[in-house]
């Protein structure tokens, strides 16, 4: 069956599109002609129209993969776009499991199609349908979901990322995937000023398991140094489990970061100014300049937050000099716009010139309060049973327990026989 | 302990005025200091009686104190006392490369009587020489008939000699050596002692404190002057490390018998002084009553220095002013002492901050303003001073700075649990997540690689 038609290649499709052995016969029989269907790419549009979607899933994949991968036919084709967005919306979810890499390399063209056009977001919606289709559980990361982050950058639709990155992701398939997908999510969260969610989307791209530095992670480290600051004043040192390589080399690419960070460490304005100014055009170029700007606001935030901790009223004026800013005023708009958003508790007096700082109100006695303590507490014992339930398979893994039979000591008679001689 | 020698006993006093001495006529150039009242008493502190100071001390350490007073002191007149005193002592020894050293420093402001005397360096020197080779023939002779007690003595003279004449590191190895020949603990004390006295010279305080410890592990029971003479060298050495709650215990627990047996390192006046200051910056409360103010043996010392005691007194008892006032007058004096005065300002401050936390404590509010006028300062400054406090958690209290009030704050637990228990719950969450992905990751990579043996 070497150069089969196309045409024979969609009679079988429209044959067997059954059942699900008839399915993995096709299957089979579509792999063999992959080499034929990409030679014919440009005949293929016309094939197209003659096959369902939602029946003949899986043919219909293998030919608009083989149409999609031959350029002339995208650039030529007005309607590619939306063909293939009318096939990730009613395809068989079954279907597009057996050839996974086919279906990713469609979306790929997909989204590569779309960014040339410049319009990113027509791809959002398209993108999300494919990865719920392509995910086999909502805890497994595909290679889709950093497409599909990237184009919800670009289109600058942040709340769109936000349904993706709620879910948690517990199977990895490719590394890469990992790094791309937390960059990417880091940097939306980022976008929604969520910095807390932002620096664990980035500390887990540092943290993660590496051999070779790669640029993602240098990227995210100088994120990460900004973010940060931004949230606690100080860069944490890495924890134990990082990788090697991370920890040797990730400073030495970082530096006009680092150097940001020891200069916020000093506290005085002037300085931190100054520190900008002097690395201004590598922020530009990392476009980070943005990150580095908000860092700059948060040492006044820094320094008023320290004066809740002291006083209990304290001048305009006063508060003016203790945050090095130049009048007044200026230290009431920071204290406004930091009450509304709820960093301090505080009111303030116009009459006097006075501002007043109060404990926080929250009493832990609301019902709200209890509800949310009490989905904390189920939902992290879940998470431990889970976290049990791993430990449990790992020690019952053949693997394991070979190492483990390995390196038991050989001669103590009267040792109770830990692992059965089977593994060993 | 108190009127044991007239000349002590007014020099004790001496520190800060005259009076003690007579007639303020005896020196032209310092004027008469008033003495009225007990919180003036220090009113004249730059005015230093520095004959009455020297006169507490022998030896090397009157030199090296006197001279360090000549440096240290802006006082013209005192400068050149010290130096007078200083040269005086000199000639007495047999250090000629002190002398020479000391003769740089004073040059020819002395006057004609007290220039440089070539002759007496030279004879010195030669005299030594001498010395040294009589010495040093003795001790091979000695190491030839192998008597440990007479090697033992033998390299002790030469440490001697070595020490008089101003080279101190030999004295120090010679003092070491003496070591392999001791056969008794009186030996050990003995050669204990003396190195102690060298590394302090040396200011190595490591020595010293290791000496320590060999002296006191001696089987023997130690008689009473030797043990106070070693606490002393013990709360030297911990005071130069900075140890200032250490050094407080030993000075604290130095016996009355220490008299004048150890004028060649430590007066007793300094004993007071030393411990009294540490004490004050490093002990709570209770540790306070206990071991300074109601410890009989430790008010012997304390009745030498009484500014010492009255002070300690009025902090125990809340007097802040005058507490603070007796401080700021025993300081100049302070800044003079060679082992005291880089620790002066670290220990006022400690003192100061105490005071400050402990007028505090009753309350649950304070003016600002009574409390400056306590602390002799003005509410600005005060309040900078509450501002570091609170920020380092030394004080748990908030200022409110419009009414001038420093209300007490007692963090309220259940919130405070409360808000831990959820930050830790979201810890945990974050952590597991990121570890079971991590896993996941790890685990991927075993398997290709895996896959991918053979």
């Amino acid at each position: 069956m070497a150069m089969e038609s196309v045409e024979a290649v969609v009679a079988h499709i429209q044959g067997l599109s059954g059942s699900q052995e008839e399915v993995a016969h096709l299957h089979a029989l579509l792999k063999q002609s992959e080499d034929a269907l990409r030679s014919q790419a440009a005949r293929l549009g016309a094939f197209l129209h003659q096959l369902d979607p939602s029946v003949h899933t899986l043919g219909y994949l293998f030919l608009l993969e083989a149409y999609s991968s031959d350029p002339v036919c995208r650039e030529q084709d007005g309607d590619f776009l939306l063909s293939i967005v009318e096939f990730i919306n009613s395809c068989s979810a079954e279907q597009i499991r057996l050839a996974p890499e086919k279906f990713i390399s469609v979306c790929k063209s997909f989204k590569d199609k779309v960014m040339q056009l410049q319009v990113p977001i027509q791809g959002i919606v398209p993108l999300r349908t494919a990865i719920r289709k392509l995910q086999v559980s909502s805890e497994q990361l595909t290679t889709l979901h950093s497409d599909y982050l990237l184009l919800c950058l670009l289109a600058k639709c942040y709340k769109a990322g936000l349904s993706i990155l709620d879910d948690d992701i517990f199977e990895v398939d490719q590394p890469r995937d990992l790094f791309l997908y937390c960059y990417y999510g880091g940097m939306i969260n980022i976008g929604l000023k969520s910095y807390r969610k932002a620096w664990e989307c980035l500390h887990n791209v540092i943290t993660a398991p590496m051999t070779t530095l790669n640029a993602i992670a240098v990227e995210a480290y100088k994120k990460y140094i900004l973010v940060s600051i931004i949230l606690n004043g100080q860069v944490p040192l890495f924890p134990k489990y990082t990788s090697s390589t991370a920890q040797r080399n990730l400073k030495s690419h970082t530096q006009p970061y680092i150097d940001l960070a020891n200069c916020y460490a000093t506290g005085t304005f002037a300085e931190l100014e100054g520190c900008i100014q002097t690395n201004l055009e590598k922020f530009q170029s990392d476009s980070n300049l943005g990150l580095v700007k908000q860092v700059l606001s948060s040492l006044y935030k820094r320094n008023i937050q320290r004066l809740t901790q002291t006083y209990l009223t304290l001048s305009l004026q006063d508060i003016a000099n203790a945050a090095q800013l130049k009048t007044p005023r200026e230290a009431e708009m920071h204290v406004l716009q930091m009450i509304q958003d709820g960093e301090i508790f505080a009111t303030i007096n116009q009459k006097d010139g006075m501002v007043s700082f109060h404990e926080d109100p929250e009493q832990y006695k609301t019902c709200g309060m209890i509800e949310h303590i009490d989905s904390s507490i189920h939902r992290l014992m879940a998470l431990s049973q889970k976290l049990g339930s791993l430990d449990e398979h790992m020690s019952c893994d053949p693997a394991y327990l070979t190492r483990i039979g390995k390196e038991r000591p050989r001669f103590d008679f009267d040792e109770f026989d830990s692992v059965p001689h089977k593994f060993l | 302990m108190e009127g044991d020698d007239e000349g002590t006993f007014a020099a004790a006093t001496g520190y800060e005025a005259m009076y003690a001495n007579g007639d303020a006529g005896d020196d032209p150039r310092l004027p008469p200091t008033p003495r009225s009242g007990k919180a003036a008493v220090g009113g004249g502190g730059d005015l230093m009686d520095v004959e009455a100071y020297a006169a507490l001390y022998t030896g090397r350490t009157k030199v090296a104190r006197l001279l360090f007073i000549a440096e240290r002191c802006g006082n013209e007149g005192m400068q050149l006392e010290a130096f007078r005193l200083a040269h005086d002592e000199i000639k007495k020894g047999e250090d000629s490369h002190l002398y020479r050293e000391a003769m740089a420093k004073i040059g020819d402001r002395l006057g004609p009587r007290y220039a440089i005397d070539q002759v007496w360096a030279d004879a010195v020197d030669r005299r030594a020489e001498v010395r040294k080779e009589k010495l040093e023939n003795e001790l091979n002779i000695y190491k030839t008939n192998l008597i440990k007690e007479s090697i033992r003595m033998g390299f002790n003279d030469l440490a001697d000699f070595f020490y008089a004449h101003g080279q101190l590191g030999d004295a120090f190895k010679n003092f070491v050596r003496t070591r392999d020949y001791c056969t008794t603990s009186k030996h050990i004390i003995h050669m204990c002692l003396n190195v102690i006295l060298v590394s302090i010279e040396l200011s190595q305080f490591m020595h010293v404190s290791n000496y320590v410890s060999k002296a006191e592990q001696t089987p023997e029971q130690l008689d009473p002057v030797t043990h106070s003479k070693l606490r002393c060298a013990a709360g030297l050495a911990h005071l130069e490390t900075k140890k200032y709650k250490l050094a407080a215990r030993k000075f604290l627990e130095t016996g009355h018998e220490l008299g004048n047996n150890y004028t060649e390192v430590i007066a007793p006046q300094d004993v007071a002084i030393y411990g009294g200051l540490c004490a004050l910056a490093s002990f709570d409360r209770t540790e306070l009553k206990n071991k300074v103010i109601d410890n009989i043996n430790f008010r012997n010392f304390l009745e030498l220095v009484p500014e010492v005691r009255e002070l300690i007194n009025d902090f125990y008892a809340s007097r802040y002013a005058s507490c603070l006032e007796y401080l700021e007058n025993l300081k100049p004096n302070l800044l003079l002492d060679i082992h005291l005065h880089d620790h002066v300002e670290t220990l006022y401050t400690e003192i100061r901050h105490k005071a400050i936390i402990q007028y505090t404590i009753p309350f649950i509010s304070v003016d600002l303003h009574t409390m400056a006028g306590a602390f002799k300062t003005n509410v600005a400054g005060l309040e900078k001073e509450l501002e570091a406090l609170i920020t380092d958690n030394q004080i748990q209290a908030r200022i409110d700075s419009h009414n001038k009030i420093l209300y007490a704050r007692h963090a309220d637990q259940r919130n405070a649990t409360f808000q831990r228990v959820l930050h830790t719950g979201v810890e945990f969450e974050r952590d597991v997540r990121a570890m079971l992905v991590r896993a996941n990751l790890i685990k991927h990579e075993c398997i290709t690689r895996a896959a991918r043996k053979p």
